[in-house]
């Protein structure tokens, strides 16, 4: 092939190729500007543990140890421990309730395995997925941070309705 | 305090060699278009390989030995992070293995939401391996078209399951939870979108000059050869065999499904190129099909001693709680013997065997990765050709490094 034709061949394909590019820039950007916007997710997201309670905001949990022995990372830590007070001033809605209920987040791999095994709901995936820390010790999240009156919600998700559109190319901008 | 000086290693030496000497270089475990932490030992002479030789084991996790100590249900969570591109096939591979050993029967509805499920999340991985591939070639903007392609595929799995890149998706006897609602609607969306997208792939880089100097003619195996070493899926298609497992032993109702086997037979870079792109489009033929079939019915198998009950009847069923705890906490038994399953993955033949002496857990489980038996044959595909042509076929064989150190 010579060297005229090449060129003129080589020039041809780039803008072929530049057509598609400049093409987008009329267009609607895909881009999501996190931290600035929140991120969309979906409602079967598994994101950070919450411990529920009841309406009289007794803790759910009866400590039965099932998502524990579900686990397969072996990451939730529990201690068992009776409540001896009458039903309303209790812990929790039984009388044996989780004195200690930790969960090491830098073993979970969110598999919500412990989700599916709970037989109280007491415990289900919350949305907050900002979980990087400085220290390493801080991954490990006690009752003071996983109870769902306790623990802080982040700003930076909204939940999308289980059928919303959520690609943002059809949502409107 | 005086230093010995007998214990010292030798001083550099600098040699003034000649250049027609061969020269080791060794590319990688940082090497960005090495696709994770591969190193290969690189012979030269002058710009050619003499000789390349993978040298892997930098993402070695233990998986193989950690199935042994887990219950059968949690050995799903495991197989989300081999290929961690295709982890819906992996889970369909593993828990298609321990059906057989169980010889369970599957509702209709969950083998048609598996397959619609394992076509997407080929046609995400073949995404990934596009955008990859190119920009190692150096073409920069396809990479981000894939990857907005891949988000909505991402944001249909995360829908269904809760997880973007680990869903386990698939349980033994069946799967997590049945779709959500709109589901259908969605990925009819995503259907009726993405062949523009595709277009849109070709455009960029199948008429561009550069992309098929850089391809065409490089890591030549020829199909002898290939089936020789072992490769499969679309390296292997790409050498002109057609031989897919979707076709030839087919599993969970593929047999009904009309598609079409692509073959390329220049059996270089630029023919598994060519191979993937044809098989996205048959992909989606295959999800399009599925997704009509949806009919409703049971997601689970009716084996209430290995699927976890629904949680409506385990709160108000003693037997259904029983059974519930029974699983969960002790895992369900067995029955002894040994299978090896093999499914096709995005990557070629992904197989696994498992053996059991009964119990909740197995005695020992392999797998057959792709990834793995594709990289042998990479040295026999380099050799002889340019350095700067080694990041081209590393990519046309679409290696993922957690599937081959697992």
């Amino acid at each position: 092939m010579s060297i005229i034709s090449d060129i003129v061949e080589s020039t041809k394909s780039i803008i072929k190729g530049m057509s598609v590019t400049f093409s987008y820039i009329p267009k609607a950007k895909w881009t999501v500007q996190y931290p600035e916007e929140p991120v969309t997710l979906q409602p079967r997201y598994r994101g950070q543990h919450l411990l529920h309670v009841d309406e009289l905001g007794r803790e759910k949990c009866v400590a039965c140890y099932l998502c524990a022995a579900a686990c397969p990372s072996d990451c939730i830590y529990i201690v068992a421990a009776d409540d001896p007070r009458a039903p309303e001033e209790r812990t929790g809605v039984d009388e044996r309730y989780a004195e200690v209920y930790n969960i090491d987040y830098g073993r979970c791999i969110f598999c919500g395995y412990c989700v599916e095994a709970c037989p109280k709901d007491a415990i289900t995936h919350g949305y907050n997925f900002e979980l990087s820390v400085y220290n390493r010790a801080d991954l490990l999240k006690t009752k003071d941070d996983l109870l769902i009156t306790k623990q802080k919600q982040s700003p930076n998700y909204r939940v999308a309705f289980s059928d919303e559109d959520v690609d943002s190319e059809y949502k409107e901008v | 305090m005086s230093v010995s000086t007998t214990n010292l290693p030798p001083q550099f030496e600098v040699v003034d060699r000649p250049l027609d000497t061969q020269m080791t270089i060794s590319m990688g475990p940082q090497h960005p278009s090495t696709h994770g932490v591969l190193r290969l030992e690189l012979v030269l002479d002058g710009e050619m390989i003499v000789k390349c030789t993978p040298d892997i084991g930098y993402l070695h996790t233990g998986m193989e030995k950690l199935f042994e100590y887990k219950k059968y249900q949690q050995g799903i969570v495991i197989t989300d992070r081999m290929d961690y591109l295709n982890p819906l096939g992996n889970n369909l591979a593993y828990v298609m293995a321990v059906e057989k050993l169980l010889g369970l029967e599957i509702p209709e509805r969950a083998q048609t939401i598996r397959v619609l499920m394992c076509e997407m999340q080929r046609i995400a991985s073949h995404l990934v391996w596009l955008g990859t591939h190119a920009l190692d070639i150096g073409a920069m903007t396809v990479f981000f078209y894939c990857f907005r392609e891949r988000e909505k595929i991402l944001n249909m799995i995360e829908a269904a399951s809760g997880g973007r890149l680990t869903p386990s998706y698939f349980r033994i006897g069946g799967l997590m939870m049945d779709l959500p609602a709109g589901f259908e609607r969605r990925v009819k969306q995503f259907t009726d979108n993405f062949p523009a997208a595709l277009d849109e792939f070709h455009t960029l880089l199948s008429g561009n000059r550069i992309f098929q100097n850089r391809t065409k003619g490089v890591g030549i195996i020829s199909a002898e050869d290939a089936i020789d070493w072992g490769i499969t899926g679309p390296s292997l298609r790409g050498s002109g065999v057609a031989l897919d497992i979707r076709r030839s032993n087919p599993y969970s109702g593929y047999e009904n499904y009309d598609f079409d086997i692509p073959i390329e037979h220049g059996c270089d870079v630029w023919a598994r190129y060519m191979v993937r792109m044809r098989e996205m489009a048959e992909s989606l033929k295959i999800v399009k099909q599925a997704a009509s079939r949806l009919a409703p019915g049971p997601v689970k198998a009716d084996a209430p001693k290995v699927v976890l009950p629904d949680r409506e009847a385990m709160k108000t069923h003693m037997d259904a709680l029983i059974h519930h705890f029974l699983i969960v906490a002790e895992g369900f038994n067995v029955p002894a013997g040994e299978v090896y399953h093999a499914i096709e993955g995005s990557k070629g033949e992904l197989g696994v065997y498992i053996r059991s002496e009964g119990g909740a857990k197995p005695s020992r489980v392999h797998v057959r990765g792709p990834s793995f038996v594709n990289l042998s044959a990479l040295p026999h595909m380099v050799n002889g050709e340019m350095v700067a042509d080694v990041v081209a076929i590393i990519g046309s064989i679409d290696i993922v490094l957690g599937e081959i150190d697992r």
